[in-house]
């Protein structure tokens, strides 16, 4: 039997490994986007699981908003990155050095 | 039913169809030739929206279940957020347009980042919260790359596209356990189950990372990586509108959350909040001292700034709250002027950003150098400014709240600060004779860094008012 701490974990792992391909990514950005939108949706299994387990529907609804936006927010990280890459040549990450920091 | 909603968000609806209208109305009628008229509206209609919400007799309501609050709270932070965004925007003008850079998008950006800062403050559920903020980043990651041609100005864009996404997955993960173990993602409905269950390992889990979200977007430290390198690359406007609005609302909402969700569970966060601001009163003083660049400068100072802001929503009182509001005032003042400043720090037409081009600018601009140089004592709390104000309201709150050695590592912050606000006085009334700057600044500039000056010369006396205001606000959170 499946139970719901079950979903948590699937959920909660999917999401540490997107923080981690953010950080120790060190070859492209697109690696980082598609690191983003796995902790976005490691977020809506956690929605997901607790609305079925709640009997609730919130979460679910919760879960639709936050596909939209994360949609949105794919497609403003891709502009932004074409025009980077116009201008600068190339997306690996360790070229983003001009400013210190 | 949904009319009371509609009236109680229509604030919130007429600068959403504003700025959809003033979209059509550039893309189908001259696109960037209509690029000077859309500023001079949208930072119009910005300002009549907050002289509507500051003086309309308007009644405490929630709409739409709950989801959206509208108290004095939520009225008081809009008509900062408001003010500042319109100031911003008539500056920010005729620097985009020497720049080339006069867009009919841009104003239209802003509005709309403002309408996501406008729904952030007045969130009651996390739906409402995520939605606010995100509508608020998405647009603020577009004007951070404004300048396309240019890598500093799309690389600031990247990183803080990159960071704030990962903040916002941060934030979501937190406000997926406070849903799953409360049950609800309403504000109130969190705050009964903690009256009544108490605050369990999930809501704790959540809280934090809800608490790290916020952080960053706030630019607290230790999550504050994005703000010196955003501040640097975006244009000059871009960095000023990032240094006023933007961080009102954050702290608006931070204080909307702790409060009105984890109301009953203050000891818990405060830790967090009395961490971060701890933090970022140190980095923001001591990392700034090796500063050059004024824009990087001002990043750090915001940071330190969003330490001693903080630093009052510690104390978790309602006079917590209220230091924290007449804080963020004085700072949004204080960064209009300094920014009407730098806007035009220039030569031979060419933007400059080293602080060591200001070298005896009190010989070249005897008056501006002056009102810099208050603006300056004001940013590192000097009495009798009213920036010493601002200080002296958080670290009485704190040390009310008994926190007092909270309190006493905010002055010795302030004091390692003010070295770097002096350095800049230094350069300008005892620096090395450089090639002077030749920037002619415009009226308009002049009213903003001049009338800045003013209010923190003569607030002192009353503050303005704002006191008691701002007292009325608070009390709204702890109803």
């Amino acid at each position: 039997m499946i139970s719901v701490e079950h979903y948590l974990t699937v959920a909660a792992l999917l999401f540490v490994i997107g923080i981690f391909g953010i950080f120790l990514n060190r070859k492209n950005v697109i690696v980082i986007l598609m690191s983003i939108e796995l902790m976005l949706l490691a977020v809506n299994i956690n929605f997901v699981a607790f609305s079925t387990h709640l009997g609730d529907l919130t979460g679910q609804v919760f879960t639709l908003f936050i596909l939209t936006v994360a949609a949105a927010e794919a497609a403003i990280g891709l502009a932004i990155l074409v025009c980077f890459f116009r201008v600068r040549g190339t997306i690996a990450v360790e070229d983003i050095n001009v400013m210190k920091g | 039913m949904i009319s009371t909603d509609i009236n109680t968000v229509l604030p919130e609806i007429i600068l959403a169809v504003y700025a959809m209208a003033a979209l059509m109305l550039a893309v189908y009628g001259g696109k960037d030739r209509l690029a000077g008229f859309i500023f001079w509206a949208t930072s119009g209609v910005m300002a009549a929206l907050g002289l509507w919400i500051a003086f309309a007799p308007i009644a405490n309501s929630t709409a739409f279940d709950g989801s959206f609050t509208n108290d004095g709270f939520a009225r008081y932070t809009k008509v900062v957020i408001l003010f500042g965004s319109s100031a911003m925007l008539l500056l920010s003008q005729e620097y985009l347009e020497k720049n080339k850079l006069l867009k009919f998008e841009f104003p239209i950006l802003i509005a709309l980042a403002t309408l996501g800062m406008m729904l952030m403050v007045s969130a009651g559920d996390l739906m409402a919260l995520y939605m606010g903020l995100e509508l608020q980043s998405l647009a603020l990651y577009v004007v951070a790359s404004f300048r396309r041609d240019s890598i500093r100005s799309t690389e600031a864009g990247l990183k803080y596209f990159v960071l704030g996404a990962l903040s916002s997955g941060l934030l979501l993960y937190g406000a997926s356990l406070v849903y799953g173990f409360s049950g609800t993602t309403n504000f109130a409905g969190i705050s009964e189950t903690i009256h009544s269950d108490g605050l369990g390992m999930g809501m704790l889990f959540g809280l934090v990372f809800l608490c790290v979200g916020m952080g960053f977007k706030i630019s607290a430290a230790p999550f504050h990586m994005w703000t010196p390198d955003v501040y640097e690359g975006s244009p000059t406007p871009v960095t000023g509108f990032f240094a006023t609005a933007p961080k009102v609302a954050a702290a608006g909402l931070f204080a909307r959350v702790v409060h009105d969700a984890f109301g009953g569970a203050i000891a818990d966060w405060q830790q967090i909040v009395a961490f971060l601001s701890f933090i970022s009163m140190f980095l923001g003083s001591i990392a700034a001292i090796g500063q050059t660049n004024i824009k990087r400068l001002m990043a750090y100072s915001s940071i330190a700034h969003m330490g001693f802001a903080l630093l009052g929503l510690s104390s978790g009182t309602q006079e917590g709250v209220q230091a924290l509001l007449i804080y963020m005032s004085i700072y949004v003042t204080m960064n209009v002027g300094v920014f009407a400043f730098i806007l035009n720090m220039e030569r031979e037409g060419q933007p400059v950003t080293d602080i060591r081009s200001l070298g005896l600018y009190s010989r070249s601009e005897p008056i501006r150098a002056a009102a810099l140089a208050a603006l300056m004592f004001s940013l590192a709390g000097i009495p009798p400014l009213v920036g010493f104000f601002g200080k002296l309201y958080v670290l009485k709150a704190a040390v009310n709240a008994g926190l007092a050695w909270l309190a006493i590592a905010g002055v010795i912050a302030s004091v390692i600060g003010a070295f770097y606000y002096l350095r800049i006085i230094y350069y300008m009334y005892f620096g090395d004779d450089v090639e002077p700057m030749t920037g002619k600044m415009p009226i308009l500039h002049k009213v903003a860094l001049y009338g800045a000056t003013l209010i923190m010369l003569f607030g002192a006396v009353n503050l303005f008012g704002i006191e008691s205001i701002a007292a009325d606000a608070a009390a709204s959170l702890f109803k």
